[in-house]
């Protein structure tokens, strides 16, 4: 399912040229539209080199169970900033956040989208479907959100699992999951779809997604469970400037404590960091200003599976439950903080703590703590 | 004979709202709301650790990013009786101005504006005389006829694409849109900006929370320490960046903002007496300037107002079992002791059952129950919440900052204070509330300078964080003023966890269902009378609506399924 094509839409002169209209035809057309719309005559030529451009992607953003995080962080991208993509690359035909119609104008504008562009539509969803009690749980218009989405998702040419709770159930499916949130490729199991899980993804890469298939005319290559690669191949651990703290065996203690000061690793303190894949420590956020860790506070692994249940917020990973088996290989983050953990006792003395001149002054400091986290 | 029309969804706010209407003579006659979706977030909250709460909680909403964590927090402060550090209450109110500014804006410019801003009608501005315009009555520099002209450009290419994306069946062109075309052009060109200024506030957030939307707080204080001998802490570098990106917003807020506001009302000075509806105000307070439980000091007074009597304000107790109550009647959930009687959040019990129409349906039973919003009543009454009550409550306390803001605006509008009980005046309110958090973020902002200079970098009191020093039981309200108005949460910690915890959410109160009594909430007192030109075309519901800013996530999150009998709370009093 990677690296699917989606097929090319026709340009409005394409399309009229297609059904057998002349250029003669065309230009007449233009003229009219151009009183129509009530511009200038001079801007016939304006309208019509519109007409002959490609049509932007036509986009249909669903809303079920969600909090509008995601569209929150969806407009905060700085590149490209939103009214880029709005304007000049995508035709965001159904929001319930930003578009202005309501009510009956709103399922017109998405009837006609389904139907003029099927096969052709990118299906954005934001938000898990509740299948408890028969899907009363999210009702819009008169409809379940699983009826919704089995029907606009019927003529979609690939979907997006905007956020965690499109991707994995997120907050609504922690336990004991009351309405059955469900995460759509659980529902929609004969399309692509690109999971860009993170409570909410970070902007630019919710638009990076967006522009990597409108720029090279494929989806991103994704991973084994669907995310795409780019920004969801690292672990935040492996990224985070940190880590040589980490390294070195140098932790927060307890929050705004002399450690915490400095700027030690904050894995003591619950750091999610490396059962994390996300791209919080290289992009960061909001135009690359911080991250988490960066502002003090541990990660809480907010891209991750079910991450409500993987321990409390503060507590730290050798405490998790089943930490350090390799039990389960479908959790990877856990499989890779047992190696991590496994590490650490021998990781600062055999390696790095050398590095620099500051970790050097720290090292007596660091091998204290090691022992404490050894034993 | 009326005619019952249904608007849903209604778009352009955050979550599932639908308003169904019964129309006679080209007015509403009578209106319902219904909340249509629901997580059970209060269930899930069970049993968990309280410091991991304001985690859960502040997905409750994302576009009032932070507010719910912030409330959370709180409650469990209270319930612990941890007091944080002066500068974790200045950075946590320089946070609280910046989601202000960022809501109040994008509601203005990109949930409301295009119920007043006819964006086709734009394209036929004169970019001169736009441009005129503009720089009569704002100094803002983007304002030549060149960027008039530009941007009316690149929107005349966009709709002759023939693909108008989020602009696709407006109401383009209805008879209630009245605003000149350089205007709509003015307001056009500045939804566009807006929308790139909005990214930028944020970022206050970003550097203190980490990110934003869901930036991180701190059961305590917060997790951003100062050093300023440190390349990653809160040093000088971070702190001025915070000072640029709040003075930005402040020169944002006044120099587009307000003027636009001042100028698409003045254009629309009808709805000044329309949408009024209930005239009870409730407000909690917020912004401390001593603490938490000094609500003396608090920027934003709490207090309440009946039948548009300003002047006189009623004291809010939160912990009182005969206030704060909810009802639900009409409310897809049972009570064991009957469903027409009101519960104190201390001692809420729940059982969500859904008894509507099977979808898929064309009209609610609204009779019978119909809606997941629960009916929040204080006192008995039905209360409208948001930056209207604040407003009309600081005026009302006699708070000069208040009478200053609102007297120039109904001076500069020519409009009596009576105009303020309306859809304007809601819109308006949230304008000038926009307008005093700008100024006040920069107050907090030097107050946090000289604290740090002073030698004080205390941001965390962490000597409760442990809950091993917890007593065995404790109680706590958690209260703040989200952007669209009250809100409070109640937790009950027993052994160092979540055996009950309870929102009561602005928009549950304004968008709620009948109360037992058949008494209409905010939004359904206010559609009452409101002229509608087009059954076809909801358009003057939307405004009415909008001027809410409804926020549905917020207000059906909670609820036990179960229907557990939620404990007793035996501190208060009983």
């Amino acid at each position: 399912m990677n690296n699917e094509i989606i097929p090319k839409q026709p340009t409005y002169y394409e399309e009229v040229e297609r059904k057998g209209y002349s250029r003669r035809d065309f230009v007449k057309f233009v003229s009219l539209m151009t009183a129509f719309i009530g511009l200038e005559q001079s801007a016939i030529g304006q309208v019509a080199k519109a007409l002959e451009t490609k049509p932007r992607m036509p986009v249909i953003w669903l809303h079920f169970q969600e909090c509008t995080c995601c569209s929150e962080s969806f407009i905060r991208s700085s590149h490209p900033i939103v009214a880029d993509i709005l304007l000049d690359k995508i035709s965001l035909d159904y929001t319930e956040t930003l578009m202005a119609a309501s009510g009956a104008q709103a399922e017109a504008a998405l009837q006609n989208t389904m139907t003029k562009y099927k096969g052709q539509y990118i299906l954005c969803v934001e938000g898990s479907v509740p299948l408890g009690a028969d899907g009363v749980y999210c009702m819009i218009g008169g409809k379940t959100s699983l009826q919704i989405l089995h029907e606009v998702a019927e003529g979609a040419a690939a979907i997006i699992a905007w956020g965690s709770c499109a991707s994995n159930g997120c907050v609504q499916s922690a336990k004991p999951n009351p309405t059955r949130a469900t995460p759509i490729h659980k529902i929609i199991t004969n399309k692509p779809i690109i999971k860009v899980p993170g409570c909410p993804p970070i902007g630019e890469v919710m638009a990076g997604v967006i522009v990597h298939y409108l720029t090279f005319g494929v989806i991103p290559e994704l991973d084994r469970i669907g995310r795409p690669k780019a920004f969801y191949n690292k672990r935040v651990h492996d990224t985070c400037y940190r880590r040589p703290f980490y390294d070195a065996g140098l932790f927060v203690e307890s929050f705004d404590d002399e450690n915490a000061k400095k700027g030690y690793c904050l894995y003591k303190m619950g750091c999610k960091g490396p059962t994390t894949y996300n791209a919080c420590g290289v992009t960061k956020w909001n135009g690359g200003t911080s991250f988490p860790i960066q502002a003090g506070h541990p990660c809480i692994g907010c891209s991750e599976e079910n991450f409500w249940d993987n321990g409390r917020l503060y507590e730290r990973g050798s405490s998790f439950a089943g930490f350090g088996i390799e039990a389960d290989a479908d959790t990877l983050g856990k499989v890779a903080l047992g190696v991590t953990l496994g590490a650490v006792a021998v990781h600062a003395v055999a390696t790095n703590f050398g590095k620099s001149k500051t970790l050097h002054e720290h090292q007596a400091e660091g091998n204290e703590s090691e022992h404490e986290l050894e034993s | 004979m009326s005619k019952r029309i249904v608007v849903d969804p209604i778009t352009r706010i955050e979550g599932h709202l639908r308003i169904e209407a019964d129309i006679e003579n080209g007015k509403i006659k009578d209106a319902y709301s219904s909340g249509t979706m629901v997580r059970l977030l209060e269930e899930i909250l069970q049993g968990r650790d309280p410091r991991d709460a304001w985690a859960f909680v502040g997905r409750v909403c994302g576009v009032c990013t932070s507010i719910h964590s912030l409330t959370s927090v709180r409650c469990v402060e209270d319930a612990l009786d941890i007091t944080i550090p002066p500068n974790a209450e200045l950075v946590r109110n320089i946070m609280f101005c910046t989601q202000y500014m960022h809501d109040h804006v994008v509601h203005f410019y990109h949930l409301h504006a295009m119920d007043w801003v006819d964006v086709v009608n734009a394209l036929k501005a004169d970019p001169k005389k736009t441009s005129e315009l503009a720089q009569s009555i704002s100094h803002w520099p983007k304002s030549s006829p060149g960027y008039f002209s530009d941007i009316q450009t690149r929107i005349k290419k966009f709709v002759a694409s023939g693909q108008l994306g989020i602009f696709s069946n407006g109401y383009w062109g209805h008879k209630a849109y009245k605003l000149p075309a350089e205007v709509n052009l003015i307001g056009l060109a500045h939804y566009l900006e807006a929308l790139e200024w909005q990214k930028e506030i944020v970022k206050v957030h970003a550097i203190f929370g980490g990110k934003n939307p869901h930036p991180n707080y701190l059961v305590g204080g917060m997790a951003c320490a100062i050093n300023l001998d440190d390349v990653s802490m809160i040093n000088a570098e971070r702190l001025a960046y915070v000072g640029q990106l709040l003075q930005d917003g402040k020169d944002f807020v006044e120099q587009v903002y307000i003027p636009d506001l001042m100028a698409i009302a003045s254009f629309y000075k009808d709805w000044g007496a329309i949408g009024g509806g209930l005239g009870n105000y409730l407000v909690y307070g917020d912004l401390p300037t001593n603490g938490y439980r000094d609500t003396s000091a608090y920027k934003f007074p709490g207090g309440a107002i009946l039948n548009k009597d300003v002047s006189r304000i009623y004291d809010v107790d939160l912990r009182k079992d005969d206030e704060v109550q909810e009802f639900i009647t009409h409310s897809w959930y049972e009570y064991a002791g009957g469903d027409d009687e009101g519960l104190h959040p201390w001692k809420g019990e729940s059982k969500v059952k859904y008894s509507g129409p099977k979808p898929p349906f064309d009209h609610l039973d609204t009779d019978k129950k119909y809606s997941y919003l629960k009916t929040p009543r204080w006192k008995g009454h039905a209360m409208e919440v948001g930056p209207l009550a604040r407003v009309l409550v600081g005026y009302g306390r006699g708070r000069p900052e208040f009478k200053e803001v609102v007297d120039k605006a109904l001076k500069d509008l020519n409009v009596p204070i009576t105009a303020l009980f309306s859809t304007l005046g809601r819109t308006a309110a949230r304008g000038l509330e926009s307008s005093l958090t700008a100024q006040w973020g920069l107050d907090f902002y030097n107050q946090l300078l000289a604290n740090i200079k002073a030698g004080d970098t205390r941001m965390a009191e962490m000597g409760k964080f442990d809950p091993a020093t917890w007593p065995k039981s404790a109680f706590g309200v958690g209260h703040t003023e989200a952007p669209r108005g009250a809100l409070a949460h109640w937790i009950n910690i027993q052994d160092q966890k979540i055996a009950n915890y309870q929102l009561v959410v602005p928009t549950t109160w304004n968008a709620s269902p009948r109360d037992s009594k058949g008494g209409m909430s905010a939004y359904e007192a206010a559609l009452i009378d409101t002229p509608v030109a087009d059954e076809t075309q909801p358009l003057e519901i939307l405004r009415t609506i909008h001027s809410f800013d409804p926020c549905m996530a917020c207000s059906v999150h909670l609820y036990d399924e179960d229907g557990k009998t939620i404990n007793r709370v035996s501190v208060l009093g009983d």
